[in-house]
């Protein structure tokens, strides 16, 4: 073995960030594309235990037949708010989480292009959401599902608030989406590194322009869709009230040509994720990379021609189904291709099942139970059957938890280190993989057969002479396991940010940009700007392997889980540690904008403009609270002026 | 708050299991056959709604058809998972491995498995297409059209009778007649809804301002339980139907009875009971053909005691269940449009529910 062992340095010895800012004030004026991206990652991923206790709350009130735990209008706002939650509140705004983190680092780029426009997404994000789920503590949460089906929507059947949060929260935060995307798209096309080509990009960074794109159009059909309803709420107009010639079918074209690509918003970065995560620890490189890419690229763009998929019962005619129906059937060609492709990589690797490569393996096969089912779907005369039923709820899960949710976890324990410096603890990792796998699948498996045997969606209760009532506790005791794992998770995040193993700059010997500075990295990411030469600049131009892999710190103890103990004598930093002096972060040619409050106040007054005519259909003394809209107007006007005059962001 | 008890209706007909086990087999699959035979899944006595007991040919044409996209499914499933398996076990790395071979990708394996599903989904989308034109043709002369009207939270069947002039209106309960092609013309009376009875086929959206129809033929009389699929308000899950089917004759007799305007009462407390409901509060809502009560929010009462259910088959028609329903209908479906009735005595309600006992 090696002679040169030496214990860890210290982080203040290590080669490390420059010493930055610390302290509240220094977070809520950050506009530094690192700090907004764990805000957003804390953010969401305290979201997503509040979505996960719901589906906790609802799966304990589906526990038995005819259960009194919740009650009919509890549940249905329980239901209609654990989708909410996790799909706006936690899962979308992961997701940008690992955006603004990752993407910059990985195209070799200081910043993404908007800083402060970074910051104003997120703080619109925060508002939106504490807005939106305010209305859930108050018992006053919109109760009439994520798809809000008109006209069960308009004021003579939806009397009160609730309703009302669903319009303004999702107005305010598919804003936030839209910015955030439009910042990453500029991003992408324009910052990266000297020569990295478009094709040379990282497959996540791929995703999250693909991603991007999906979210800028499809928000803008959705923000048009919740305006008309807005409108019919506060306004009087009638775009979806029958009653008056208005049309609530209108409303589920336009919400399906958002929530159709809504789908794909949330499972393409996840694809991207494990695009890079499976070479790593099979260390070789993405099997069939252009098509790679291009199957995401066509997911997305078909993604746009079935949305009346959702709508098979709804009446459309046979030349609208056979359409829709055949149009879903071909997304499933560069979908099959891409799980191909991933299965490729690993033949013939040498696989290391760290647990990111193991959330990344039970991606694809999770994804795969639900492309399956999806398929079944697409045979629009069998989905008459299908539809509005349980195993619409098994499919929708294994696409979303089994697909973004393990993704994303696949993601979490890969970068954590580069975010935190620090190794995600691997045992607890794999007792949070096999409790997550074994808890969704006892879960959502047997979903699939609640549906065919007749039992639909949505029902706060059922009879017990129906048949469900086994299959719908072992689903419930899947949930409460899938939540205690989630605990495992949070334990080991929280453990692992200030006292998990250190981890170097590249703990897994991982191929792209990312990992060839220091982490986490400085406030100017890279000391000189790389250039670009490869796909795989750490694998293919590392001249001291000769050509060779880098290993990283996961070479070693692979199978004693601890991943390396102390022993780091074949820990590599790329660049001299004389050019890691923290006194040149501040060298003149490095330029870094300089904080901003217009973000959050801009934010805050936009979400006012919105949130505030929540009272105008509140009846009694808070009535009149909703004068607040015009303080936020103005707010707006100010935070858009100061926001544009401010010195020191003219480039 | 108490959830009332679903009904299990007893079938008119012994089910034949032997005729349903000789399908399973049959199926051109047996694998799944098996499968859901295992799971129980074409077992009607357990599973009173399951989609693997199909019972008109409508629903028999879509099982065919699922049962297909299932086991091409469950043939990729098993494809993806045996190589996952495979690679695992086979790749795992292994101590002082050198670098694995830095393969990029290969043009010929990739249009291979891009051209594999492209073969599998030629082989669902053929039928797929087919099956949905076969499913919504014009329906036959012959066909019986009813029609269908969801509302907050009941379903609501209309038969044209005496050649078109009169109408029978019934609740939450669709009387059919076996060899006949049925045809239900669908729309939504307030908000969306959804007809479901997996037995007879697939679902229909009901729309307000929208004409939606599903037509079949069914062969087996029997019970058949269905349910609202479309969230629809707060009691959603509480607004179920029945699909009776009857043998030509019985329709007939039970048609005929329809159309019938109400008993009269026979005597004197029933006749307290007839005055309660004709001039108290239930005449703004309901309508009892042959009596002043013209109301039309509500369900028809006419025939109300040939019901097996009350409240959208949640409730078995009996006089306890109905006393309950008319004291305080919200408590036993939250957000019924059907109000307490605080106003009446324990005595009244007594009367109006030996009154609707009679609507036979």
């Amino acid at each position: 073995m090696s002679t040169t062992t030496h214990t860890i340095p210290a982080p203040a010895a290590a080669p490390g960030p420059a010493p930055s800012e610390t302290g509240l004030w220094s977070w809520i004026t950050t506009v530094d594309h690192k700090r907004i991206g764990i805000m957003y990652g804390v953010t969401a991923f305290l979201f997503f235990l509040i979505g996960g206790l719901q589906a906790v709350l609802i799966r304990t009130q589906l526990a038995v037949p005819e259960n009194n735990f919740l009650g009919a209008d509890v549940y249905n706002q329980m239901f209609t708010m654990h989708a909410l939650t996790m799909i706006f509140l936690a899962l979308m705004p992961l997701t940008s989480a690992f955006f603004n983190y990752i993407v910059p680092l990985q195209i070799g780029a200081r910043d993404v292009a908007f800083p402060r426009l970074n910051a104003l997404s997120y703080w619109i994000y925060l508002f939106g959401a504490l807005f939106l789920i305010s209305s859930w503590f108050l018992r006053l949460a919109p109760n009439v599902g994520w798809f809000a089906y008109a006209n069960l929507t308009e004021p003579a059947y939806s009397q009160g608030v609730n309703v009302d949060f669903y319009v303004l929260g999702l107005q305010v935060l598919g804003l936030a989406s839209i910015i955030a995307s439009l910042n990453f798209i500029v991003t992408i096309l324009n910052l990266r590194a000297p020569g990295m080509r478009l094709l040379r990009m990282p497959v996540f960074t791929w995703m999250a322009l693909v991603t991007s794109v999906l979210i800028v159009t499809a928000m803008a059909i959705f923000t048009i869709a919740v305006t008309q309803l807005l409108f019919d709420r506060f306004f009087g107009t009638m775009f979806f009230d029958p009653s008056k010639g208005g049309d609530p079918v209108l409303w589920q074209h336009l919400f399906w040509m958002f929530g159709h690509p809504e789908v794909y918003i949330l499972i393409v970065p996840m694809l991207g994720m494990v695009s890079d995560v499976i070479p790593t620890f099979s260390r070789k490189p993405l099997f069939g990379y252009n098509v790679v890419v291009f199957s995401g690229i066509l997911i997305a763009w078909l993604g746009w021609g079935v949305w009346s998929h959702h709508q098979f019962a709804v009446g459309l005619g046979p030349i609208a189904e056979s359409f829709f129906a055949v149009s879903t059937m071909l997304i499933a060609i560069p979908t099959g291709v891409k799980v191909f492709n991933f299965l490729a990589t690993m033949w013939g690797g040498s696989i290391r099942f760290t647990t990111s490569m193991l959330f990344a393996v039970g991606f694809i096969l999770m994804f795969t139970i639900g492309g399956i089912s999806g398929v079944m779907h697409s045979a629009a005369p069998a989905d008459l059957q299908q539809t509005d039923t349980y195993f619409v709820v098994a499919h929708l899960h294994y696409v979303f938890f089994g697909g973004t949710v393990l993704g994303l976890w696949a993601g979490m324990y890969y970068w954590f280190p580069k975010v935190s410096g620090r190794l995600l603890d691997e045992r607890l990792g794999q007792i949070h993989f096999w409790g997550t796998m074994v808890g969704m699948n006892l879960t959502f498996f047997p979903m699939h057969f609640l549906g065919l045997y007749g039992m639909p969606r949505r029902i706060f209760t059922f009879s017990a002479d129906l048949g469900f009532n086994g299959m719908n506790l072992l689903a419930t005791v899947g949930a409460y396991l899938i939540a205690i794992s989630t605990l495992v998770l949070t334990w080991n995040l929280v453990r692992s940010w200030k006292r998990g193993q250190l981890a170097g700059p590249n703990p897994w010997g991982a191929p792209t940009l990312e990992w060839s500075i220091p982490s986490p990295p400085p406030d100017y990411n890279f000391l000189e700007i790389p250039t670009v030469r490869s796909r795989m600049p750490l694998w293919e131009e590392d001249s001291s392997k000769q050509g060779g892999i880098p290993h990283g710190r996961a070479q070693e103890g692979m199978d004693t889980i601890t991943l390396g103990g102390t022993r780091v004598a074949e820990m590599e930093f790329p660049d001299e540690p004389s050019l890691m002096d923290p006194s040149e972060a501040h060298a003149d040619h490095i330029h870094l904008p300089p904080p901003s409050y217009w973000p959050i106040i801009l934010g805050f007054g936009i979400s006012l403009l919105f949130g505030a005519l929540i009272f105008r259909h509140v009846t009694g003394p808070l009535h009149n609270l909703w004068y607040l809209s015009f303080v936020g107007f103005v707010t707006t006007l100010v935070g858009i002026f100061g926001f544009a005059l401010e010195p020191g962001h003219d480039h | 708050m108490p959830i009332p008890v679903g009904l299990m209706p007893e079938p008119l007909h012994p089910v034949d299991t032997a005729r349903m086990k000789q399908r399973a087999t049959l199926g051109w699959a047996p694998l799944l056959a098996l499968l859901a035979t295992a799971c129980g899944g074409g077992d009607r006595e357990r599973y009173p709604m399951t989609v693997y007991d199909p019972k008109s040919d409508f629903a028999r044409t879509l099982l065919d058809l699922q049962n297909l996209t299932l086991y091409l499914g469950i043939g990729v499933g098993l494809l993806v998972f045996g190589l996952i398996a495979y690679i695992s076990l086979r790749f795992r790395h292994r101590p002082e491995q050198p670098d694995p071979d830095q393969v990029h990708g290969n043009t010929r394996l990739e249009l291979a498995w891009t051209l594999f599903p492209a073969v599998i989904l030629a082989i669902i989308a053929v039928p797929t297409v087919q099956t949905i034109f076969e499913t919504q043709r014009k329906p036959p002369p012959n066909a019986l059209t009813i029609d269908v009207v969801g509302w907050q939270w009941w379903f609501e069947f209309k038969y044209p009778v005496n050649g078109g002039r009169d109408t029978v209106r019934t609740a939450n309960e669709v009387h059919i007649p076996t060899g006949q092609p049925i045809h239900f013309r669908m729309t939504g009376g307030d908000v969306i809804h959804n007809f479901w009875v997996p037995q007879m086929g697939g679902k229909r959206y009901l729309i307000p301002n929208h004409f939606n129809s599903i037509q079949f033929t069914t062969n087996e009389p029997g019970v058949y339980l269905g349910q609202c699929a479309e969230f629809c308000g707060e009691s959603h899950a509480l607004m179920k139907l029945r699909l009776i089917v009857h043998t030509p004759e019985g329709y007939a007799r039970w048609i005929q009875n329809e159309a019938r305007p109400a008993a009269e009462p026979l005597d004197s407390a029933i006749l307290i009971g007839k005055q309660k409901v004709t001039q108290g509060a239930c005449a703004g809502c309901h309508i009892i053909k042959g009596t002043q009560m013209v109301g039309r929010t509500g369900p028809d009462l006419t025939h109300f005691a040939q019901r097996r259910t009350l409240a959208a088959g949640i409730l078995e028609n009996n006089a306890h269940n109905l006393a309950a329903w008319v004291r305080n209908a919200p408590a036993v479906k939250p957000g019924s449009r059907m109000p307490a009735m605080p106003q009446l005595s324990e005595q009244d309600i007594g009367y109006i529910v030996a009154y609707l006992q009679t609507l036979e």
